[in-house]
């Protein structure tokens, strides 16, 4: 599959910035099955750049720009080319072992509820008993149509009943953990959420776990099924914050707003 | 000096006792007090934590120093390099190919369920491979040769400021010690830590700028930051001195902005870059990380270093030593039971009374059960926690630990100490700074020596050669009088 991917941040500010140090995670990666043909990230105002990776393996650029500034555009576009691999992630960057992701972070850690609630998926195979816990992720919480609120943790949003997805493949990530399966929150684009709730475009998230023998399957709890080929990987963490594709830093007064506009079209075959 | 369970001193530390002998009680005790007098104008202050006036006390200064031969030095020291190599190689290692780990050496799950862990700086190689450049070994000794790590002190050791601050007070309230005792100087630290600094900066850089970063005057250990940057001869900064623009760190002044190439770094991890750490901390510098990583700054101590000083993987040092060094460890560790390990929580559980229990993420005297000192009461409290999360607790034996002649309120008295030896690494190799400081449990009985459980601190003499020198001299006293009145 041919994912087109068009994605503008928007920052404006309510007083002019004197500095801005943002860490970008919007470069995707080929891996066996999925090829980046073409990407471009472009900023709107004079802005110094620096191309790195982080300790999880993801692509990062920094992003440094002397103020003052009252606003900036992030522009990422490109094509990203899939196969079709059943959820599996084959070939892609691992410098940590599975087991780190079985550590809980201030985001995703457990209470009894989510334990429990992990505990009642009675499947004896690890894979059907991944699907099993997807699906009940997915079929527990109504896909809320806005922006996701920043910071929610996974038992926040647990006891909530209309999440983001970004809420859903945290509690996914948080669950897995409680049943000893290393787990990880996946960042990176999908027409996913368009599809199943007509959601406002946004960058996607969803997670991945780890199967002994098979190595890290994607599981989508926006639509309770693996991630596909209309997939596109950015970047993986422990959570959503380590995967986040802005983190930023701002020397200066007041508010910041923040828009996001995002097209992912999708053409099937090569 | 004398061990538990002996009150006779050391024999060659005769002078010393005589010393003591001939100093009136009351003249030992002035001096004392003018020490502390000092330390107190000079605002070497700590603050307890959860003191509701949290007031800010100075740390106990005792008179009599503790004294240590040049052959025990010399063996001391040979086991500290070899441990701090391993400490530097095994960071090297375990955030990078993890050799460690593919051999079996240690559990995984201790290194990757670890917090301490820290997986956003895995990949990142140090300038010059160096990640533990200032190391604090805390030791004990339970006989005369027989020293003990207690805890390996890799990220921010503190304490270095006592430690010339107290000799500086005994060169001028006890000069005459100094013509009976050829002692090792440790004026030399701050320009041997500057070399240090230098000589880890990034590979190119002919000048390196280096600073002290602070947290600011509201740390506890402000004194000590402020005073090391000053003898140093290098500014003190705060994250707001520093920006990071184009993965390089630059320093305000007022004559515009500097580059900076080292930066001794006294905040923790979690505060040290907003961006990649805790986003919340207003104590860090956005980008510093990136910076570090492009290979354009040095940062002493190196971030993820807490990994091999946390309390969980301590039991494991010997076998850490022996992995990267070749050889047995010349400094043992204190025998440590694992409580996540069933057997010896089961031990640990049937003799609570006689062991000292640990928590592993602890520090400073808190979360830890003293066996023999504590209530039944606190004892079961301990046992329950222990039963419910076991991987959080380590035990060890009550060490009888060794004592020295301390100034006590009724005298000189017998008091359990420890010690912290100063450590640093640079590109040019490792060395032992020829003295430290000693903690001292002023509590009679006591053997928790942390300042704010109430410990104190005295000087460490290391003697050049291990005569102990002639008898003192009866004009000592009145000359050290007079040059009290001059001070």
């Amino acid at each position: 599959m041919r994912l087109a991917i068009d994605h503008r941040t928007t920052y404006r500010f309510t007083s002019p910035q004197a500095r801005l140090t943002q860490l970008l995670r919007l470069t995707p990666e080929d891996t066996h099955d999925q090829s980046v043909a073409g990407w471009h990230l472009h900023v709107d105002c004079d802005a110094r750049l620096r191309y790195g990776r982080d300790g999880f393996g993801n692509r990062t650029t920094m992003l440094y720009v002397e103020g003052p500034i009252d606003s900036i555009e992030i522009h990422v576009s490109g094509e990203v080319l899939t196969n079709r691999s059943h959820g599996i992630v084959h070939g892609g960057h691992e410098p940590l072992p599975p087991q780190l992701f079985l550590r809980e972070t201030p985001l995703t850690t457990p209470n009894a509820e989510i334990a429990s609630f992990a505990q009642t998926i009675d499947e004896s195979d690890p894979v059907a008993r991944l699907h099993a816990l997807n699906l009940a992720v997915h079929r527990r919480f109504a896909l809320c149509r806005g922006k996701p609120v920043a910071g929610r943790t996974a038992i926040e949003a647990f006891a909530e009943g209309e999440v983001s997805a970004r809420d859903l493949a945290q509690v996914f990530v948080t669950a897995a953990r409680t049943l000893g399966v290393p787990a990880r929150y996946v960042s990176g684009y999908s027409p996913a959420c368009v599809d199943v709730a007509d959601a406002r475009p946004a960058p996607h998230g969803w997670a991945e776990a780890h199967v002994p023998g098979l190595g890290w399957v994607a599981f989508d709890p926006c639509t309770g099924l693996c991630a596909d080929e209309a997939y596109a990987r950015v970047a993986v963490a422990l959570d959503s914050a380590g995967a986040a594709p802005v983190a930023g830093s701002r020397l200066g007064e007041g508010e910041e707003l923040l828009d996001v506009d995002l097209h992912v079209d999708r053409t099937s075959g090569q | 000096m004398g061990q538990a369970g002996s009150t006779t001193p050391r024999d060659e530390l005769a002078a010393l006792g005589a010393w003591i002998e001939t100093t009136p009680d009351a003249e030992l005790r002035r001096r004392q007090q003018s020490a502390e007098a000092t330390f107190r104008q000079l605002g070497i202050t700590f603050a307890v934590y959860g003191e509701s006036d949290a007031s800010e006390r100075i740390i106990p200064f005792d008179i009599v120093p503790r004294i240590f031969l040049a052959d025990e030095w010399e063996r001391l020291s040979a086991g500290l390099v070899q441990r701090v190599e391993a400490i530097n190689a095994f960071l090297h290692d375990i955030y990078g190919e993890r050799r460690i780990l593919a051999e079996g050496v240690l559990p995984p799950d201790l290194i990757f369920g670890n917090p301490q862990f820290r997986p956003e700086i895995a990949g990142i190689r140090p300038p010059h491979d160096i990640w533990a450049h200032i190391c604090g070994i805390d030791l004990v000794r339970t006989g005369p040769d027989d020293f003990f790590v207690l805890e390996d002190n890799a990220r921010t050791p503190s304490g270095v400021s006592y430690m010339l601050e107290n000799r500086e007070a005994m060169l001028r309230l006890c000069p005459e010690l100094f013509r009976d005792f050829h002692v090792a100087a440790v004026d030399s630290y701050p320009d041997r830590l500057l070399e240090t600094m230098k000589s880890v900066a990034p590979v190119g850089v002919a000048a390196p700028v280096c600073v002290v970063l602070t947290p600011g005057h509201y740390n506890s250990a402000y004194y000590e930051h402020s005073f090391l940057a000053d003898s140093m001869g290098i500014e003190l900064v705060e994250a707001a001195d520093l920006v990071v623009d184009d993965d390089v760190v630059w320093m305000r002044t007022i004559a515009g902005r500097v580059k900076v190439d080292v930066i001794y770094r006294r905040i923790d991890d979690d505060y040290l870059d907003p961006l990649v750490f805790r986003p919340d901390s207003m104590l860090g510098v956005p980008g510093l990380i990136a910076a570090y990583a492009a290979g354009n700054v040095a940062l002493l101590n190196a971030p993820g270093n807490g990994i091999a000083d946390d309390k969980a993987i301590y039991s494991y040092m010997p076998e850490i030593v022996k992995f990267y060094s070749g050889g047995d460890p010349k400094l043992p560790n204190v025998e440590t039971w694992r409580c996540r390990e069933p057997q010896a929580l089961k031990y640990v559980l049937e003799r609570l009374p006689e062991l000292v229990v640990k928590l592993v993420d602890g520090s400073g005297g808190y979360g830890m059960l003293v066996g023999p000192t504590a209530t039944k009461a606190e004892i079961e409290s301990f046992r329950a926690a222990l039963i419910a999360e076991p991987h959080r607790y380590i035990a060890q034996p009550t060490l009888a630990l060794s004592t020295v002649p301390t100034l006590a309120a009724a005298g000189l008295a017998p008091r359990h100490v420890d010690f912290r030896p100063f450590v640093l690494t640079g590109s040019k190799g490792v060395q032992v700074v020829p003295g430290g400081l000693t903690r001292v449990a002023l509590k009679e009985g006591s053997l928790v020596v942390n300042s704010s459980q109430g410990g104190g601190t005295k000087d460490s003499f290391v003697l050049m050669d291990n005569g102990a020198g002639a008898e003192p001299k009866g004009q000592l006293q009145s000359q050290t009088q007079s040059q009290e009145q001059v001070s």
